[in-house]
């Protein structure tokens, strides 16, 4: 039985979070722990309470009650989106949001490890190093040769892309993939898979995905979500099989 | 040779731009002093006196409009109010301006300005200590302006107050301010304002030579504003800017703070709109509440739509432009006038949208710019 304060190892913990808006329960005392250097795929039907989940962790939406702590000590429930993010918690929304009017390589400028402070934004430089960086990682996203151009003229899938690049750049600790495949073809739904697989190495993921053949090809343990709390939690197999999931979910 | 992707900085501040901006600053500093005292009155190039504090007054409706560009063009804060700052500053020009007056008023008391003395007034309030100096006054023209922006900013953007409803409660100020500064016992003149002045700085504001002074300063204000602007919204945060314009709570999910990026140009527009104010006042010799009214505030928008949002040197075109239209319509058919200027409003928003400079520049910038949406600022 965990308890609260620091004594969770997990990098974050949900604790009997419950949302609610109108009276409609989105998350309905929801606890969910991601250890260290996991990949972790939500799954749940429409309405389950996956973004709101998102909200909550990213500082979006306060929870009316429950626990959410990020590495045993910071209280999620009470920063804001900007500290949050400045924690090592990034997020990629279910629509691709990039940066239209400024180009590729601006998107991923703004999106370095760097100081956030308005006055030190005011007087930054970028030096060769951090050039190299955004380099390194235009080339990871394979979005090099469009590096000049304004986001707003990217793919669909480009757009994904350069939002994943936009995470990947900062080096966070925590990324949170809201549905990184929607709409893209099963070509692009393929690398990535494979992107994420690699990204996952040297951090923790959580994605939430509708794909169950994305799903599948992550290979990481799946959490499912009903109505705002957990249904079932295990392999893709073991929730594959699960009778309840069946029902809500899988068999529909 | 383009410049290198994320190189905004290094190609604003090339040779190009500087031999531009000083030619510019050449032809304006020294064609109307040259024009207006030494070419004879006589000569068909001679710029009559009277023009010199017109074409002042133009420069600081630029300065206005330039500061309004920058929150409205980059930062997306559309401020129907951005008057309310300038008249600010105006007013604490026009204290120092009649606390100057001295004996020389129609009651000839060496304390109180004339309107004082009329409502029988006896002794100067609070707020008029330090008007005499015109080192203290000039912080105040700064100060009082750049005060209301950040607390009046901190509360709505905290808030995230956004689009319309800012532009809304900008709207709110400015009316709200008019009504307070047509009040009597506010000790600001009233409905009259502030006018009648002698001198400043020790010279007499009807010389020739002060007004071709203070056209010189507007100038040089505009300028400095100018490349202050230019400055920020080339740098990284102006790219925050942009981009929290176009997406701000993605901007947030990035880790950088909306609200003291919104309010840092916010106020930094504000100090800019009351120094332009503080130099109109001398120029064209009066202040009332009348420079607080919401369509004043409304007009600067038109201005700055008309030369081209987010493109600063807009600001300044449309600025100039608009208003010599308006001197000129104004004269030769005045009923005219804001029908011209409703119907300037609608052209530019439907058919040319990045206004007069973004239709010049179009085929420059046709690399970066070519199909990338219109900024998001449309919202409001």
């Amino acid at each position: 039985m965990k308890t609260a304060t620091p004594l969770t190892e997990a990098l974050l913990y949900l604790n009997g979070v419950t949302v609610s808006f109108d009276g409609f329960k989105a998350l309905n005392d929801l606890s969910l722990i991601v250890e260290t250097g996991e990949l972790r795929t939500i799954i749940g039907p429409n309405g389950a309470g996956k973004t709101t989940m998102m909200d909550v962790v990213t500082g979006k939406t306060r929870p009316d009650s429950g626990e959410v702590f990020f590495r045993g000590t910071a209280d999620l429930s009470r920063l804001d989106e900007a500290e949050i993010a400045n924690l090592g918690i990034g997020r990629k929304f279910q629509r691709p949001t990039v940066f239209e009017n400024l180009t590729v390589f601006e998107n991923l400028e703004l999106s370095l490890a760097d100081s956030r402070g308005t006055w030190r934004t005011l007087f930054a430089h970028l030096n060769p190093a951090r050039r190299d960086r955004i380099d390194a990682t235009l080339a990871r996203i394979g979005l090099a040769e469009r590096s000049g151009q304004p986001a707003g003229l990217l793919s669909h899938g480009q757009k994904q892309w350069l939002e994943i690049g936009m995470l990947l750049i900062h080096d966070r600790t925590l990324l949170l993939l809201d549905e990184p495949v929607a709409g893209m073809t099963d070509r692009e739904t393929e690398e990535t898979a494979g992107l994420i697989l690699d990204l996952a190495k040297d951090r923790t993921i959580v994605v939430v995905e509708h794909d169950m053949a994305f799903v599948r090809s992550l290979g990481a343990r799946v959490t499912v979500l009903h109505e705002g709390s957990v249904l079932a939690e295990g392999s893709v197999d073991h929730v594959q099989n699960h009778p309840r999931v069946i029902e809500v979910y899988l068999g529909r | 040779m383009p410049a290198l992707p994320g190189d905004r900085h290094k190609s604003a501040w090339s040779l190009g731009f500087w031999a531009s901006f000083a030619a510019c600053g050449m032809v304006l500093v020294l064609a109307v002093p040259v024009l207006n005292f030494w070419v004879p009155p006589d000569f068909p190039a001679a710029l009559p006196d009277y023009l010199v504090p017109l074409l002042g007054k133009y420069l600081c409706y630029a300065l206005l409009a330039l500061s309004l560009d920058l929150i409205w063009g980059y930062a997306g804060i559309l401020s129907l109010g951005h008057g309310a700052f300038f008249a600010l500053g105006g007013y604490c020009m026009g204290m120092y301006l009649m606390r100057q007056i001295g004996t020389r008023g129609v009651y000839g008391n060496p304390l109180l300005p004339d309107f004082m003395v009329f409502l029988n007034w006896k002794e100067l309030p609070w707020f008029w200590w330090g008007f005499d100096h015109f080192a203290y006054a000039a912080a105040m023209m700064v100060v009082v302006p750049g005060l209301l922006a950040l607390v009046f900013g901190w509360l709505a953007f905290r808030s995230r107050v956004t689009g319309v409803y800012l532009s809304i409660i900008t709207q709110a100020m400015t009316y709200a301010l008019m009504l307070a500064f047509f009040r009597n016992d506010m000790g600001f003149g009233g409905n009259n304002g502030m006018t009648d002045y002698k001198d400043i700085l020790g010279w007499d504001v009807h010389q020739p030579s002060t007004r071709l002074g203070l056209y010189i300063a507007s100038v040089l204000a505009l300028g400095l504003g100018y490349l202050l602007c230019r400055y920020i919204t080339a740098s990284k945060l102006g790219r925050v800017l942009l981009a929290l314009r176009d997406a701000e709570s993605r901007v947030r999910f990035l880790g950088y703070s909306v609200t003291n990026a919104k309010l840092f140009v916010f106020t930094l527009s504000a100090v800019l709109a009351g120094i332009a104010g503080a130099l109109y006042v001398p120029q064209v010799g009066i202040i009332n509440p009348s420079e607080f009214s919401p369509g004043n505030s409304i007009e600067v928008a038109i201005w700055v739509s008309v030369g081209g949002r987010g493109t600063l040197v807009g600001a300044i075109v449309g600025a100039v432009l608009v208003n010599s239209a308006k001197t000129w319509l104004t004269g030769a058919a005045p009923e005219t006038w804001l029908f011209v200027l409703g119907a300037l409003f609608i052209l530019t928003t439907l058919v040319f949208p990045r206004g007069i400079v973004g239709l010049l520049w179009r085929p420059i910038r046709i690399r970066a710019q070519a199909a990338a949406p219109l900024p998001a600022g449309e919202q409001a």
